[in-house]
């Protein structure tokens, strides 16, 4: 076990606890960097999706496991920031450089006036006002058809940045590359509010808005917040989405991508951001996994209908019951085991009793 | 001018009338302890300062300023903090991040720049952790800075609360029973610090309490309350020997009501 002297504040403010630490992630990354030498470019592309999805996941994460709030409806603000980052490009002729950051602003913006009427709704009446959204959101592209396509889709321009050509056909590494960059930055942010007085006020609401309140954090604020930069990540995977798969139709930004997402997030550990990419490794790897494994028994072209989403939910419930902290909460236990051993207790993570809690004045 | 001044303020949930008509003064430096028994208004009027009930008529004053013009999350930045009866502790997060939580009200960095988290925001982080030093220190809370607080017992928790409110570096302390559920020996610290806290720190403090040797030993001014009512009003032998107290805790003995 690796004991940290702690010498100075720095200590529990830097990104890293320690060189080891460092080290890892530094290797993680060198690896994540040179991963299309090692493997074909199906595989670079299935890798591209999973960062996407992981991007999203992290939109979701910093609402669900951050503040506490639910959404139902993330997908809608995917589809806003598919849409805008297109239309940008194809109607006014922003370049991609500045369309991805705006498209996230919009759908940050479009998240926080969604957020200012359902503030005051916890639980699942927020759940049921997200989900309206969801649904909103898949009728408002289709009667919007002069911009979106309508339920014929729209085409997605290849992305062209510093006049090197990121198709997604002719540069499947190249977009993999952009898509990574993307993906350390908002990881970078994302820590950053972690750590800072922000993060610390979304936990506060989290926790207890009652005294969040009486530490002087302003909830109605705060949640808006929350939500609008929740949006504003999803927004830009939305988009990075949009250039992956180079056509979407309203069907792309459905309730069940919506779903999808939180099943991520639970799956991969809720209120982690390495949750959200194991979350999203769940989503993207296991529907080829199904397909090779089908394809290894049945020789003949076998369609299960529904196979996918039955083993989605059958994943999700197990989760659910047997490991709550998901994936990553796993990983801590089995980390923690070989760290301590032979010390380790059985109930070392077990959810202690909560005392009694001040409701009455919400 | 009186530090605190409540002026007829009154509070009715439907037919009840939790806070009849309470007026009373806190000056600057002193303890002061409502008691009574269980229902007479003693939290709500707590809740009254902390803006999340609001009086049906009434006036309060906190230092010049009129505090029924403040919302709940502004009360804080005027110096009022306050603990809770049931502990509201941020539970999933550890000793020092709560305490952290409650230098808000000092912030002066906006979430921009939190989020790329430039040098300035990390000068504002050492600033408010020596602070938050301060309160671990001065309360013995060393041993559990990094722990969680789904893991820790009640009684640390208790004064983990205690902590996050005097990081907040009020001017005026509500405790909402700081005592209860501690053992005779905690209770005994839980004295001396209230005792420091106004003494060293100078800070002012209202409390709520039903350990009558606490509120004996530390208050200089008591107020005794029954069903929204102000009962009586003095140091607290005058209070304890008052015969309206008396009765309320007691009832009164088939002689006297002859």
């Amino acid at each position: 076990m690796r004991v940290i002297f702690k010498k100075s504040y720095e200590a529990d403010i830097r990104l890293f606890k320690d060189g080891v630490q460092a080290f890892w992630y530094l290797l993680l990354l060198v690896i994540a960097v040179i991963l299309p030498f090692l493997i074909n470019e199906y595989w670079v592309g299935e890798f591209s999706l999973m960062l996407i999805w992981a991007i999203a996941g992290m939109g979701l994460m910093l609402l669900v496991g951050h503040t506490g709030q639910a959404s139902l409806g993330h997908a809608a603000f995917m589809a806003v920031g598919a849409y805008s980052n297109v239309i940008m490009q194809n109607n006014f002729n922003i370049p991609f450089i500045l369309s991805l950051p705006l498209s996230g602003i919009l759908a940050g913006l479009v998240g926080a006036c969604i957020a200012l009427p359902t503030r005051k709704l916890h639980g699942i009446y927020m759940a049921i006002a997200t989900i309206a959204i969801g649904v909103l959101a898949e009728d408002l592209i289709v009667i919007l058809e002069p911009w979106t396509g309508g339920v014929g889709g729209i085409f997605a321009p290849s992305i062209k940045l510093f006049g090197l050509d990121f198709d997604r056909y002719n540069n499947v590494s190249g977009l993999y590359w952009l898509i990574l960059a993307i993906t350390v930055l908002i990881v970078l942010g994302y820590k950053n509010i972690l750590r800072s007085p922000l993060g610390r006020s979304f936990a506060a609401v989290r926790d207890s808005e009652i005294s969040a309140q009486a530490m002087g954090v302003n909830i109605g604020k705060t949640r808006t917040l929350s939500f609008a930069i929740s949006c504003a990540i999803t927004g830009i995977s939305g988009a990075l989405m949009g250039h992956f798969s180079y056509v979407f139709t309203n069907e792309t930004f459905n309730i069940v991508i919506s779903i999808n997402l939180l099943l991520m997030i639970v799956v991969g550990g809720v209120g982690f951001i390495h949750g959200a990419f194991l979350g999203a490794m769940v989503v993207t790897f296991l529907p080829s996994g199904i397909s090779f494994t089908r394809d290894a028994f049945f020789s003949d072209f076998h369609i299960i209908p529904g196979i996918e989403s039955g083993i989605f939910g059958l994943i999700l419930i197990v989760v659910i019951l047997f490991e709550p902290m998901g994936l990553y909460g796993r990983w801590l236990k089995f980390k923690t085991y070989f760290d301590l051993f032979p010390f380790y207790r059985k109930d070392m993570f077990r959810r202690q009793k909560t005392y009694l809690k001040t409701e009455r004045t919400r | 001018m009186s530090f605190l001044k409540l002026k007829d303020v009154t509070l009715q949930f439907g037919g009840v009338t939790a806070v009849d008509n309470i007026s009373f003064e806190v000056e600057e430096g002193e303890v002061f302890s409502l008691v009574g028994p269980n229902g007479a208004g003693k939290s709500t009027i707590f809740n009254i300062l902390s803006r999340f009930y609001k009086p049906n008529n009434g006036e309060i004053i906190f230092d010049g300023k009129n505090l029924l013009e403040k919302q709940s999350h502004e009360v804080a930045s005027l110096g009022i903090a306050r603990t809770f009866q049931n502990i509201e502790l941020f539970e999933q997060a550890s000793v020092l991040q709560n305490l952290l939580v409650a230098r808000q009200t000092h912030r002066t960095s906006n979430a921009l720049s939190e989020m790329l988290f430039l040098p300035s925001v990390k000068k504002e982080e050492y600033r408010h952790r020596l602070k938050v030093e301060k309160v671990i220190d001065f309360l013995d809370l060393q041993a559990y800075r990094e722990k969680f607080i789904s893991g820790l017992p009640y009684g640390v928790r208790k004064i983990v609360e205690l902590g996050r409110a005097l990081a907040i570096e009020p001017k005026l302390l509500l405790l909402d029973e700081p005592a209860s559920g501690l053992s005779v020996e905690e209770t005994q610290d839980v004295a001396f610090w209230i005792e420091d806290i106004k003494k060293v720190m100078g800070i002012t403090v209202l409390m709520v309490e039903h350990d009558m040797n606490l509120v004996t030993s530390v208050s200089d001014r008591v107020m005794a309350l029954a069903d929204g009512k102000k009962l009586a009003m003095g140091s607290p032998e005058e209070v304890k020997n008052h015969p309206a107290v008396i009765e309320a805790y007691l009832g009164v003995s088939e002689e006297f009501e002859k």
